[in-house]
């Protein structure tokens, strides 16, 4: 399938603001049309927050997204706010700590130990969301490897790039890891 | 085009590249979602060309001090959202009577009042043209897309020194923050206008002058130059007067010098116009929405174009009346209950039929509620 809109979502302070920074970076660099918006709510940290992400080879014009390709979960409340806004056909990435409250017989889920890798596996619960953005462009290869890594260097803090690459690795492998659950049958 | 020069760019971060390639040199503000990026990037660029940026205690401060600023000779801007764009106007018409060339960014968000501050809006429409009291002509001009935000804030500031006037850049929280790519133009291709400087010696020196574009040269304090600056109706020297023939000469020459200059300042963009029997006006992120929206439209068959003002005070009254004498139909789709609306209805509204649709909900206006209002309208 072409995947064309993403949308990352989770808890205010969890990076996907960034993430969605990065992504539509990657895929600028690699020659792409790209929108990135977001919203969220006044509070800075602990409120819903998504961030979108249009990637195309033609001209975006309106910004924002209504149903999605691809979506990113990494809070329960995420999860439950938006897992309608997913097309049918579409993919679910969440965090395997999310209970799936709501069933959808049409779209295809990875439940992927993205926090608790940040957290256990490499002790930087910041690199949540690159973890996160290891596994959609393994998944979906919407931008290269390339383009990927270099965003993420060029955006993250001075100091980190080490932490951040090895992140983004763990994230390619983790999602080829999981058993693929295909609910949606063509 | 070389990869140096594309970026992935939010809006208000274009809008200070903008500010800085027009020659900003002076920022003064005070943060306020969703405009808060601009004063923030502003602070971290300043410095680095020699500039100055001072978070003031207020919005009435910060008006004042660009007001200083560019009477000093700098290029100077403010940034606020809603709230702090009321409490600006008072100074706004300062700006105007003493012809001080200056930028107020205002980045919409839903209102009366604080309303809702992360969410957009585009309710200042005719708050930008009559926020400050008096009768008086206002320059407003409203990009929709981050590669537009830079071009337009350049402009913004072209005007500005060229009709010694301030100028007001419109944008809303969709614009201010999303990001898109944006290909920055090199330095030997961007037009900058810089305000006339006086050709006569300080003893010479009117600072009023009528001269035959209307628009007096201008010393900046501190050149010598010593000249008075109010905010009364003044002569030609700058001093206060009740003199009625005066005034009348001031007031009309301060509306003339922008209205009689309608073809330069007007800019407007259009979209599947060519063979259009019906129009959509709309402006800022909405005509983002109208494209898509047309793109289905015409896909279905439907003879219909966008045409989207950037320039939206003054009125580009003559293009009006044209899509009116030639359209069978004229809709304004904006993010409020039909401000626009009354400037389209009272200038083509004798022509043809003009509806509107309109929303205050804090979204954007989806493209699919656009195909629905016209295919059902």
């Amino acid at each position: 399938m072409v995947f064309r809109e993403f949308r990352l979502s989770g808890s205010g302070g969890q990076g996907l603001i960034l993430a969605g920074v990065i992504l539509a970076e990657a895929a600028l660099k690699d020659g792409k049309n790209v929108v990135q918006s977001q919203s969220y709510g006044p509070e800075a940290r602990g409120g819903a927050s998504k961030s979108e992400v249009i990637i195309s080879d033609n001209i975006i014009n309106y910004p924002k997204i209504e149903k999605c390709d691809l979506l990113l979960a990494l809070t329960q409340k995420a999860y439950e706010k938006y897992i309608d806004t997913l097309k049918p056909g579409g993919v679910l990435i969440k965090d395997d700590n999310i209970k799936e409250t709501i069933k959808r017989n049409d779209i295809d889920v990875y439940s992927v130990p993205i926090l608790s890798m940040a957290n256990n596996g490499l002790k930087k619960p910041m690199v949540a969301n690159i973890i996160a953005l290891g596994c959609i462009c393994e998944l979906t290869k919407v931008v290269t490897k390339e383009s990927l890594e270099e965003s993420v260097i060029n955006r993250v803090p001075p100091g980190t790039e080490e932490i951040n690459r090895k992140a983004l690795h763990e994230g390619y492998s983790l999602i080829k890891s999981i058993k693929r659950k295909i609910y949606y049958e063509a | 085009m070389t990869w140096e020069n594309v970026r992935l760019m939010q809006g208000n971060e274009a809008c200070v590249e903008g500010a800085i390639a027009a020659g900003m040199r002076f920022f003064a503000g005070y943060p306020i979602t969703p405009s808060t990026e601009i004063a923030e990037i502003s602070a971290a660029m300043l410095p680095r060309v020699g500039g100055k940026f001072i978070q003031m205690e207020d919005e009435i401060a910060s008006i004042s001090a660009v007001i200083g600023a560019s009477l000093a000779g700098k290029k100077a801007m403010t940034a606020t959202s809603g709230p702090g764009f009321s409490l600006k106007q008072e100074s706004i018409g300062y700006a105007v009577i003493a012809e001080v060339p200056c930028v107020i960014v205002n980045v919409q968000r839903g209102g009366p009042s604080t309303g809702m501050p992360t969410s957009p809006a585009q309710g200042d429409i005719m708050q930008a043209r009559w926020g400050t009291h008096g009768d008086h002509s206002i320059i407003a001009l409203y990009p929709s897309t981050v590669k537009e935000v830079y071009d337009t804030t350049i402009k913004a500031f072209n005007l500005a020194e060229k009709y010694r006037t301030p100028v007001i850049l419109l944008m809303d929280e969709v614009i201010g923050h999303m990001r898109e790519k944006i290909v920055i133009s090199k330095k030997n291709e961007i037009k900058i206008y810089n305000r006339k400087k006086p050709s006569v010696s300080p003893d010479e020196y009117m600072p009023y002058k009528i001269t035959d574009d209307l628009v007096p040269e201008m010393a900046n304090i501190g050149e010598g130059y010593r000249y008075h600056v109010t905010g009364l109706v003044h002569d030609e020297f700058g001093n206060p007067t009740n003199n009625s023939i005066i005034a009348e000469k001031l007031i009309s020459r301060l509306i003339n010098k922008i209205e009689n200059n309608l073809d330069d300042i007007n800019e407007y963009e259009e979209y599947k116009m060519e063979d259009a029997e019906e129009a959509i006006i709309a402006y800022g992120s909405t005509a983002r929405s109208v494209k898509s929206a047309i793109d289905i439209l015409r896909d279905r068959g439907r003879k219909i174009g966008l045409f989207k003002p950037i320039t939206i005070w003054p009125s580009p009254k003559k293009k009006l009346e044209i899509l009116g004498k030639n359209m069978k139909r004229v809709l304004v789709v904006e993010m409020n209950m039909g401000q626009y609306l009354l400037e389209v209805e009272r200038i083509l509204g004798k022509y043809t039929e003009v509806k509107g649709y309109g929303r205050t909900n804090g979204e954007l206006i989806t493209p699919n509620e656009i195909v629905s209002f016209v295919e059902e309208g």
